[in-house]
């Protein structure tokens, strides 16, 4: 019943990676925008949550909710003021800013809360488990990863169901044409960007529950989410989730062989894509 | 206080009645200030380990020893790079005549190497003796290689002492003595579940039994494979020397798993209230070593404060919990206060550290003097060991941990507070 419980803890591990991805994949595949900052701005969105629950007592779950549309806004202004700047032929600028960016976080974020590591109070949640009989699964990664999944089913009925989601088609696909439609890419990309804020404050709340934070823990988290993008193919959300569920999958087969294994068999599964597909695997644009 | 305006006044006045007595009055009472650098991980990752740190600067600075004193600090960033670029600086740019560091071999030892390649004096705490001393070595591997250092001083404990706390914690729980390992593949991590110096060979000595799945990387997301085996192997007992979050995620999914051990003895990532803070309730009755806390029974050699006055100084000026580093930081300050009062040359390299090799110093944190005791011949010279107990996190009413001490077979002069207690699910 071992390898049933690898394969099991692989998939929901995956979902939180995926989580972790669904964001980033949203920019990437839309202004091809590699958004360095975005591991913190997930813990950066965790001590929003985590502030909201000290100051005001809420649950972590409303405090999440109060905090997605401020993200929303930050998201937007962000986008809108500073990074629309970046964008263009030459795609050293925006990796420049938003390296900046993630220091410039951190530091602010260190400045602010100190180093001393948070978590999100979550109670009797975080210990809570399902008993399947053969096995017991936590609530907390079940949750997760139908948040995960949920995420990837909004998004791609945005995408494929929306005006807003042609426009991002559309502008994904060729800028200067869906300008000349009437399209104005600037606010596009920054809705983009907002919604992807929302995404990450859904992450920053499994985040926040499931581990400690510290403001400089962002780039750890940020690897296995690019990888996951990478995997599932640019633009392709379902392709997110299944890549971050391979990832998932390797590391705690990996570990089950040897605990040495654990990180290195996520990426030679990422390097072994690469070598098969190297566009990932279900590649929506092609460019 | 002896400043070196008033110095200056009264030797004036007193028509240089010092002269005759200047070369043999020790540095510390000749009015120039001493320049003393210290380097500590300020900023990141480490960083909680220095939160007390302007708290006892300040203390050290209000103190009549500490007024001869001119403290350099500077900030390792957490980073073992600019540790050393600090150390550089302190010694080419200021002119230290004595450097301190404190908190993790990360810290420690890329300053110490340093101080040592610019003969200036060194005392450092706060990082076990082995990786300090054999991290400092050129062939780590190869003991009949190591050598003595000069100018490098450390005053701490050592992995035998957290091997024997942990062992003496367990056997007064009545368990099956299966144990399981979570030994990080980092520097800590290693040393622990050494075959030859770290838990493996001690534990077999005593009749445990042990399950270590191997070294895993840090900020490691999922602990299945970890606990399947232990479950598997029955674990009664867990130890090891995680750092936060992976102990977090580790007891978080071991819980929603349904296994729980009797005992989980943890170095490093409960060390500090918060993280225990972090786990919830679920942080009962976790054990730890304790290395410094309000109830030992030392007294500071600079201010006269007992271990309870300190602790109970830094909660009224900082409204937070007391942390084990405030005892040794403090302590790295009465070591420089006692060295250079028993030298007449503050800026003689040589007989500061002759000085240092010298001392016999009760400090807050117990005897310190590097006699070699309970220490092997090659580490002699540079290490002195404090002592070292257990102790266990109790959740308090109304929210919050206290740290107990419950196992002081090792040191019977440090008070227990209570007994060793099982964790329940």
């Amino acid at each position: 019943m071992i390898w049933l419980d690898t394969l099991v803890q692989g998939i929901l591990l995956g979902g939180l990676y995926a989580l972790f991805a669904a964001g980033l994949s949203l920019v990437f595949g839309i202004m091809r925008l590699v958004n360095l900052a975005h591991g913190d701005l997930i813990v950066m969105a965790a001590y929003l949550i985590l502030l909201l629950v000290t100051l005001l007592g809420l649950s972590p779950f409303v405090a999440a909710a109060i905090a997605a549309p401020l993200m929303y806004l930050i998201g937007w202004g962000l986008q809108k003021h500073l990074l629309n700047r970046t964008l263009g032929t030459d795609i050293l600028p925006p990796l420049l800013v938003t390296f900046g960016l993630s220091i410039a976080l951190q530091n602010a974020l260190l400045e602010g809360f100190s180093a001393d590591s948070q978590r999100l109070p979550t109670g009797e949640i975080s210990t809570a488990s399902v008993d399947l009989g053969v096995m017991t699964v936590g609530v907390l990664p079940l949750l997760t990863f139908g948040s995960a999944v949920a995420v990837i089913v909004g998004l791609n009925q945005l995408f494929y169901r929306t005006e807003l989601g042609r426009a991002f088609r559309a502008t994904s696909d060729d800028p200067t044409t869906a300008s000349l439609m009437g399209i104005r890419p600037s606010d596009i990309f920054a809705k983009a960007t907002a919604i992807a804020m929302l995404v990450v404050t859904l992450a920053a709340l499994y985040l926040g529950m499931r581990s400690n934070f510290d403001p400089n823990i962002g780039p750890a988290r940020l690897i296995y989410a690019f990888q996951a993008v990478i995997i599932g193919g640019l633009g392709s959300l379902w392709g997110t989730l299944a890549g971050g569920i391979i990832i998932g999958l390797a590391q705690t087969i990996g570990a089950a062989i040897n605990p040495e294994w654990q990180i290195l068999a996520g990426h030679v599964a990422f390097l072994i894509v690469l070598l098969l597909r190297p566009r990932g695997l279900f590649p929506r644009a092609f460019d | 206080m002896i400043t070196r305006r008033n110095l200056l006044k009264t030797s004036g006045a007193a028509g240089l009645t010092l002269a005759a007595g200047g070369l043999a009055a020790p540095a510390i009472a000749q009015g120039a200030r001493i320049k003393v650098g210290y380097v500590s991980p300020q900023s990141g990752p480490l960083a909680a380990f220095s939160e007390a740190d302007q708290f006892i600067l300040d203390a050290f600075a209000g103190s009549d020893a500490g007024a001869n004193f001119e403290v350099i600090v500077k900030d390792s960033q957490s980073n073992s790079n600019r540790a050393a670029d600090v150390a550089s600086e302190l010694i080419i740019d200021d002119g230290v005549d004595l450097m301190l560091v404190a908190s993790t071999p990360e810290t420690t030892n890329p300053v110490a190497t340093t101080c040592e390649a610019e003969e200036v004096p060194c005392i450092s705490t706060v990082a076990p003796w082995q990786p300090y001393f054999i991290g400092q070595q050129g062939n780590p591997g190869d003991p009949g290689s190591w050598e003595r250092f000069y100018y490098s001083y450390h005053f701490f404990w050592g992995l035998e002492d957290v091997i024997s706390v942990f062992t003496s914690m367990w056997n007064q729980l009545s368990t099956n003595k299966q144990v399981g390992g979570l030994f990080p593949n980092d520097g800590d991590g290693n040393a622990w579940g050494d075959p030859n110096v770290g838990f493996p060979p001690v534990l077999a000595d005593q009749g445990f039994g042990l399950t270590d799945p191997g070294p895993y990387q840090n900020l490691t997301d999922d602990y299945s494979a970890q606990i399947n085996a232990f479950r598997s192997n029955n674990v009664e007992i867990v130890t090891g020397v995680p750092i936060p979050p992976d102990f977090t995620t580790f007891w978080t999914q071991a819980k929603q798993q349904g296994f729980t051990p009797k005992a989980a003895s943890i170095g490093k990532a409960i060390l500090f209230p918060q993280a225990v803070e972090a786990l919830g309730d679920t942080g009962h009755n976790l054990s730890s070593e304790v290395w410094w806390s309000p109830s030992h029974p030392f007294t500071s050699s600079v201010t006269g404060q007992s271990a309870a006055d300190v602790a109970a100084g830094f909660t009224a000026a900082t409204g937070r919990q007391w942390t084990q580093p405030i005892g040794f930081v403090h302590a790295l300050f009465e070591m420089a206060a006692n060295v250079m009062g028993r030298v007449s040359d503050s800026g003689d390299p040589d007989a500061v550290a002759e000085a240092i090799a010298a001392t016999q110093l009760d400090s807050l944190v117990g005897r310190i003097a590097f006699d070699g005791a309970g220490l092997p011949p090659f580490a002699a010279a540079n290490v002195a060991k404090t002592p070292l107990v257990g102790g266990q996190w109790r959740l308090r009413d109304g929210g919050g941990y206290d740290l107990v001490i419950v196992d002081n077979s090792d040191q019977p002069d440090i008070p227990t507070g209570g007994v060793m207690e099982e964790i329940t699910a």
